[in-house]
């Protein structure tokens, strides 16, 4: 199972990677949200992987720590999943305002000569 | 509490001031001067209680674990330098009023005026080193204001420039050395630090610490080879000059010095940086000043080398020359600032600050002249005024020191030669103003001024005289309580009087006074245009040389670092981000656990196999087919959320299905804004081998990064868990954050100030996307309707906005999603609510709202939905924010720190036991706040299509 999600993760931040680096917004935005599922992700990992103990409190067994897995990195990822959408959000919209004003949909808002 | 007031008054006078309208003048000088009178008449309260207890403090607590705290101290040197600030600058404000034109907008001045009145009682009161590094940055910036108080003239905003460049570095340069005292003393604290001077200069770091402060202090008090910004800071108005540029501000530096005396003084390195530095300037000053044309000029570099003699003192190591040099400071405030009123005086009646233009001015405004003459006997040290009384004190240290053999011969001579200096242009500013034939081609016909413009420059001159004939009755008893607070049991004792007998230091009074008379001889009816010898080096240019070298090479730098092409910097941020994270492995190979690892489970495989896929295959799809690839991102979005589900995160896997689907749902909204490719690419034009080659190496980078990434998962997942602070949240959940889903009790209780920032940028970047559409204007080429929507529009009618039911193809599922929305609303409580004990909560029951309200759109249609559309997105994302702060602030009614919470049990009939808390409240909030954000980002981007409605009906209808 590691090895799949490292793999995962690996394949998932490549991907992202390569289209970061493309010169179309829209493939810019999404090789972003690639890269975010491939961060969160290696965040999420952190706490390393547990099955079935999900850090719910089951009030029978008592809150003994090696029964549930961390929540500290869950904690982190909820957040970054939340804010990785506002900044998508954010990001498309500058996208579409630089397309109106620039008329390319290049990032750097104007067609390189060549090509 | 007093200091405090004393500290406060002028901040709070500064912001009435710049709210009284722009012709209040009376009122401005009203309240400026009752203001000043205020703050004086309470600094002068607490000399009773001064001279008992030595020194009064006030300590209101900031930031207590960090040992921050807001300190004000007063001793006997801090209330003589309070007394001066608040004194001089009520005489100043009378000047003021009467000075400054009815064209002039005088709230500005009187607002800055103020506001650097408080800054500098910051400066000479606060108890914290840290604290006065701030007041100082603080009066810098005054001081730029009010500089560029008349902004239309070029030579105030470079003046401006100037000085503030010159006195921000150096004040950075000062925060540095503060900072070094600090980590030695182990505190910011004033009397910590006075008390460990021994421990300070026998550190290391003590030469840098002079280094330091030095600059801070020299630039602040233009002394070589700072001096260039004060002449150019003459372009403020006069007032501005008599306050700041002489009395006030220009002596922070000379404060500051004799403040860290006792802690920084009395070795070599002390004497030659600040001796060196004060005997050069003394004497360039003063040699400079011969030259000047300009009235203000001449003050100016006079003031200078004033600064110079007190610096000289202070750098002599000795306590005596402590005191005069304190004694110093005082004189050369009152004498300096009458002349700065005189100069100003004069251009004010006559037009002009030509010393080359005026003369015989004493036929025309006699009080004037006298005064300006009794002034200007003091700054050149004429006996019976208290100019005299610290040059003698001077002179007489240059000579009694001890000290080697070549500096007794050199520092009297210098010393008397400045003197020379000092009588030669104090001579020449009189005379040629004040005597010879009358001018005849001034600007004005001059006569003398309103007597309320001659009072506070009367009222300086009478304290010069006074102090120069009876010292010890007048100023000795606070000299003596100031000095005394700067040298404790050290203190020196001396004697203020007129007379010390025949002695060496009066004969070279006398030779100073013949000198600089026979000095000044080759200059009468001469018209100066050159200046010998130094004319050549200007500060100025030197200046604008470096501030031009230095900005050039930033460019270079920059261009060299950056690249405005987004593709090449966002590859240089990969390649420092994969090389940074090869470093630790120099030292060896990267080298995996022995943890034992879960078995393969064969779905889990297919899962992510099914997810890697899609996750390339988008990649290579974004360029052309941007629904495929946004289709595909969706799946690989799908496979991480099961991923979740997979290892016991419910809360991540909810949410981020949530996200998942508004996300594609607002990329789709954004697709219809971008341009068509097919067109270009059909026609079949090769691409040049460059474009392959780089692709290649893009895809060199993606495969580095994705297996360093990978490597760097595996190796951290095979290795045991470290014991960090999760089991801290585990146990506490429950008996603290009374919930039993450790996540959310994380999120809106224990980390509840985080979240609280979170959903405040959430907030900040759904108004920003609101604003930015707000101006949106589409490409030409999309402001058509999209080809699809023409074929599918063909044949149906215009949409019925008033029909009960939808009409056309999609009626079916509109009645479907219309009854939807109270199922999604309930849903969404049902989370929310449920969250702080299971799997929810207010961002996953927020989403599942918003997702409701956008399916909306999609089916009904966006015109549709707005005719009916009853859900204000601002107001939910104001009452959401509102509520988290309210949760936060219930703790603090109760005395519990910020967002404690706090929870009440109550049992009622019928509804039974009743757990109500603020967490809850915050929850709420969020969910709100998530709610109004979400839909206000798509809705704003759904808005957009009706964008082209009417452009297209414009333009049919136009012949």
């Amino acid at each position: 199972m590691e090895l799949t999600l490292s793999l995962a993760i690996g394949i998932m931040a490549g991907s992202g990677i390569y289209l970061v680096l493309r010169p179309r917004t829209f493939q810019v935005i999404i090789g972003l949200s690639l890269l975010a599922y491939a961060v969160n992700l290696f965040i999420f990992a952190m706490g390393r992987l547990r099955l079935g103990a999900p850090p719910v409190i089951t009030p029978g067994l008592g809150s003994d720590p090696a029964l549930y897995t961390d929540p500290l990195p869950q904690a982190l990822v909820l957040t970054a999943i939340v804010i990785g959408f506002a900044t998508t959000a954010l990001f498309l919209v500058v996208l579409l305002a630089s397309r109106g004003l620039s008329d390319t949909d290049h990032v750097d808002g104007r067609e390189p000569e060549e090509e | 509490m007093a200091l405090l007031l004393i500290v406060l008054l002028p901040f709070i006078g500064s912001l009435c001031a710049a709210l009284l309208p722009t012709n209040a003048r009376n009122a401005e000088a009203w309240l400026a001067g009752i203001i000043a009178l205020t703050v004086a008449l309470l600094t002068a309260a607490q000399y009773p209680q001064l001279a008992i207890d030595g020194v009064l403090r006030l300590t209101i607590p900031w930031s207590p674990t960090l040992g921050l705290d807001f300190q004000l101290r007063m001793d006997g040197y801090a209330w003589l330098f309070a007394m001066l600030v608040a004194l001089i600058g009520t005489l100043v404000v009378i000047y003021a009023r009467y000075y400054m034109s009815p064209a002039d907008p005088v709230p500005r001045f009187f607002s800055f005026f103020l506001a650097f009145m408080g800054t500098m009682l910051g400066v000479v009161l606060s108890g914290n080193l840290l604290q006065l590094a701030m007041f100082w940055e603080l009066t810098s910036l005054a001081s730029f204001m009010l500089i560029a108080y008349w902004h239309h003239r070029s030579d105030a905003r470079t003046g401006a420039r100037m000085a503030l460049t010159v006195t921000g570095i150096g004040g950075l340069a000062l925060l540095s050395g503060v900072l070094l005292i600090g980590h030695i003393v182990g505190s910011y604290d004033l009397d910590a630090v006075l008390a460990a001077g021994e421990q300070i200069k026998a550190h290391a770091w003590y030469p840098t610490i002079v280094g330091l402060v030095a600059v801070g202090a020299l630039s602040k008090s233009a002394q070589f080879p700072f001096h260039f910004w004060l002449p150019h800071a003459m372009a403020a108005p006069t007032p501005v000059s008599a306050y700041l540029h002489s009395a006030t501000m220009v002596k922070a530096g000379v404060f500051l010095l004799a403040r860290l005396w006792p802690v920084l003084a009395g070795s070599d390195l002390w004497f030659w940086l600040i001796g060196g530095a004060g005997l050069c300037t003394l004497l360039i000053g003063g040699y400079l000043a011969l030259f000047q044309n300009d009235l203000k000029g001449v003050l100016a570099y006079s003031t200078i080398s004033h600064l110079g003699l007190i610096t000289l003192l202070l750098g002599m190591n000795s306590e005596l020359a402590l005191v005069a040099a304190v004694f110093h400071m005082v004189n050369h405030a009152t004498f300096k600032a009458s002349l700065f009123m005189a100069a100003g005086i004069v251009d004010h009646e006559t037009g002009t600050r030509d010393i080359n233009r005026l003369s015989g001015l004493y036929r025309a405004m006699p009080i004037t002249a006298t005064l300006a003459m009794v002034a200007a006997a003091a700054m050149a040290g004429v006996p019976l005024l208290n100019g005299f009384l610290s040059k003698e004190m001077f002179f007489a240290e240059t000579i009694f020191a001890e000290r080697t053999e070549w500096q007794r011969l050199l520092l009297p001579l210098a010393a008397t030669m400045a003197g020379m200096l000092s009588v030669a242009y104090s001579l020449r500013f009189v005379h040629q103003v004040f005597f010879g034939e009358p001018a005849t081609d001034l600007p004005h016909q001059p006569h003398e001024p309103t007597y309320w413009m001659l009072l506070p420059s009367a009222l300086l001159v009478a304290v010069c005289l006074l102090v120069g004939i009876l010292p010890a009755a007048t100023v000795g008893p606070f000299l003596r309580t100031a000095t005394d607070s700067l040298l404790g049991a050290s203190a020196p004792s001396y004697s203020l009087a007129v007379w010390h007998g025949l002695n060496l230091p009066l004969y070279m009074s006398l030779t100073a006074l013949m000198g600089g008379v026979m000095l000044y001889l080759p200059f009468i009816g001469r018209n100066s245009e050159r200046i010998p010898l130094l004319g050549a080096i200007d500060g100025r240019q030197a200046f604008n040389w470096l501030l031009g070298a230095i900005t050039d090479l930033a460019g270079w730098l920059l261009g060299r670092l950056t690249s405005p092409r987004l593709q090449i910097q966002l590859l240089v941020i990969l390649l420092v981000v994969i090389g940074g994270s090869l470093l630790p492995f120099v030292d060896g190979p990267l080298h995996f656990g022995e943890q034992s690892t879960i078995e393969l489970d064969p779905a889990f495989a297919l899962l992510w196999i099914v997810g890697a896929v899609c996750a390339v295959a988008a990649a290579w799809q974004a360029k052309l087919h941007r629904l495929a690839a946004l289709i595909l991102a969706g799946g690989a979005g799908l496979a991480t959320s099961l991923t979740f589900v997979w290892f016991s995160a419910p809360d991540l896997a909810l949410t981020q299905l949530a996200v998942e689907v508004v996300t594609a749902v607002l990329i789709l909204l954004g697709l219809r804004w971008l341009p068509r490719r097919d067109k270009r690419y059909r026609e079949g034009k090769r691409e040049p081998l460059r474009a392959h080659l780089r692709r290649l190496r893009d895809l060199l980078v993606a495969v580095a990064g994705g297996g360093g990434i990978a490597a760097l998962a595996y190796a951290i997942l095979t290795r045991p868990t470290v014991d960090g602070i999760a089991s801290f949240f585990v146990e506490q959940a429950l008996p603290q954050g009374g919930g039993l889903n450790v996540v959310n009790v994380i999120l809106v209780d224990f980390r509840g100030f985080d979240t609280f920032g979170e959903i405040t940028v959430l907030a900040v970047v759904a108004l920003t996307v609101f604003a930015l559409l707000r101006r949106f204007r589409p490409a030409p080429e999309s402001v058509a309707l999209p080809a699809q929507q023409v074929e599918q529009d063909v044949g149906t009618r215009a949409p019925d906005l008033a029909a009960g039911l939808p009409t056309g193809y999609l009626m079916l599922p509109a009645v479907l999603v219309r009854l939807l929305l109270p199922m999604a609303m309930l849903i969404s409580l049902f989370f929310l609510l449920r969250g702080h004990n299971t799997p929810g909560g207010g961002f996953v029951g927020g989403l599942v709202f918003a997702t409701a309200i956008i399916l909306q759109y999609i089916v009904g249609g966006t015109q549709w939905v707005e005719s009916r559309l009853r859900i204000h997105p601002l107001y939910w994302i104001a009452i959401g924010l509102l509520a988290a702060a309210m949760a936060g602030v219930t703790a603090s009614l109760v005395n519990d720190p910020f967002l404690t919470a706090e929870s009440w049990h109550a049992s009622l009939p019928l509804l039974g036991d009743i757990h109500l808390s603020t967490v809850l409240l915050f929850d709420v909030g969020v969910y709100m706040l998530v709610v109004g954000a979400t839909v206000l980002m798509l809705v704003a981007i759904a808005h957009q299509s009706l964008r082209s409605l009417p452009r297209k009906s414009e333009a049919e209808g136009a012949p």
